[in-house]
């Protein structure tokens, strides 16, 4: 990375794993529940919010001088909704079943908190590239939690990634399931989700035991 | 009745936490304690009586497909609901503040409980999220609408406060080290999630019944009939 300083490299690296938006700083969690019931969703889920936080940080990181900071809350939901007003007619135009099965979720990035949690925290305090560093930084480390949950919800629960049929047919019984092998349809019920968020952070934190919470 | 089934359904059957995971950063973030989870809540459901209705105001007299027509007739095809989030994230803002220096003047006791709360809440998925399934549900009514925000909060605030008690007593339980703190509260919303699902039939169960019944009779009795109003239908 010749590009970036050994400082500005971290600000990508941190969150992806021992920083993580969304099993360590409990940011952003709505829409990674809600939409995770297939990979493909929480691809174009994680692809808005990397737009909208990457762009969204950097506006606000340029402007950090000039906003009153009485009313810097309600600055920084206009520049979010105007980005999401974006995206969300992009996805209509080019993409309109996935912005249906996405339904009022792109307008809550709006209200992700990792949105307004990085312009708080990161964007008002600092210069816009490194500003922009962290949003991309923030939005891969939601993004890396969503696939995987997306993933497994999608392999465990219809079989299938990305739509392909991974598993073989499960009606005319190919593959694993001439086997006996069957879905199990509670992957896709959304409470799955937050259990197998769970588990990932009990993965993580028995990996870096300097995560452990003291209850 | 119609007020009585969706005040059931949006606290129990579609429950903003456990149907719809809206609100869950606070919802993870303030639950460590039942008292300050009831400050939340009771914000939240202040809020959500407020904003919803005012919301539903400005979705069927400005942003429709239409809604303009009152303003006179060269309106009629004006459509602005590509505003709609920012418009409502607008007014969920400036409530949120207005709400805050109306009780820190008139209440200071009530203000002292709920203060800290109120700057959260502007930031809530469940406070946007219910005006947005306002929204998309189409809500006939403002009376509806009102009832509508005052349930969700009322669905909010129990789940916060019942997972603020279960994580006061789970202090004294030995969970798994890496486990402790997030993790298990993510299992736990996980397992009532699962027990609140059981409302999911509840509601929908009887509706789905008698449209069977009727077409059954119609497919008996009026053959004939039933023919030509499906030819209708494949028209129309």
């Amino acid at each position: 990375m010749g590009l970036l300083s050994k400082k500005d490299a971290k600000l990508i690296s941190d969150p992806l794993a021992d920083n993580n938006p969304i099993t360590i700083q409990v940011l952003g969690i709505c829409s990674a529940l809600a939409i995770t019931a297939e990979l493909k969703a929480s691809i174009v889920m994680s692809v808005a919010v990397l737009f909208v936080l990457g762009l969204g940080n950097v506006v606000i990181s340029l402007m950090r001088n000039i906003i009153p900071s009485k009313i810097r809350i309600i600055v920084q939901l206009i520049v979010v909704a105007t980005l999401v007003i974006i995206v969300d007619l992009v996805l209509k135009a080019f993409a309109y079943e996935l912005s249906k099965t996405l339904s009022v979720f792109v307008g809550l990035i709006i209200t992700n908190c990792i949105i307004m949690g990085r312009f708080e925290a990161f964007a008002l305090a600092n210069g816009p590239w490194r500003s922009f560093l962290d949003g991309i930084g923030n939005s891969l480390g939601y993004a890396v939690i969503l696939i995987i949950v997306g993933f497994f919800r999608e392999l465990l629960g219809s079989g299938s990634l990305l739509g392909f049929k991974v598993l073989g047919d499960p009606i005319e019984k190919t593959g694993v399931y001439a086997f006996g092998y069957e879905n199990n349809g509670f992957m896709l019920l959304a409470p799955m989700a937050l259990i197998t968020v769970g588990i990932i952070i009990w993965v993580q934190r028995s990996r870096n035991e300097a995560l452990i919470e003291d209850n | 009745m119609e007020h009585i089934e969706l005040f059931f359904k949006a606290i129990f059957v579609d429950n903003m936490v456990f149907a719809t995971f809206l609100g869950m950063c606070s919802y993870l973030a303030v639950s460590k304690k039942v008292s300050t989870a009831v400050g939340l809540g009771a914000a939240v459901i202040f809020v959500m009586a407020i904003t919803v209705p005012l919301n539903w105001l400005l979705d069927t007299y400005i942003l429709k497909d239409g809604a303009l027509v009152w303003l006179g007739e060269e309106y009629a095809s004006y459509d602005l609901s590509f505003l709609s989030f920012i418009m409502f994230i607008a007014t969920i803002a400036t409530m949120v503040q207005l709400v805050e220096i109306i009780v820190e003047k008139f209440s200071p006791s009530l203000y002292n409980s709920l203060g800290i709360f109120l700057p959260l809440i502007a930031v809530n998925c469940a406070i946007l999220g219910g005006s947005l399934f306002m929204q998309s549900r189409e809500i006939p009514n403002l009376g509806l609408a009102f009832n509508y925000g005052i349930s969700s909060g009322i669905g909010w605030f129990l789940a916060i406060l019942a997972i603020a008690a279960i994580r006061e007593k789970i202090r004294y339980s030995n969970v798994p080290a890496p486990l402790r703190g997030l993790g298990i509260t993510f299992i736990i919303t996980g397992l009532m999630a699962i027990g609140f699902m059981s409302f999911g039939g509840m509601l929908t169960g009887g509706e789905e019944e008698k449209p069977a019944e009727e077409t059954a009779q119609v497919e008996t009795i009026e053959k004939a009939n039933d023919l030509a109003s499906n030819e209708l239908e494949i028209k129309e």
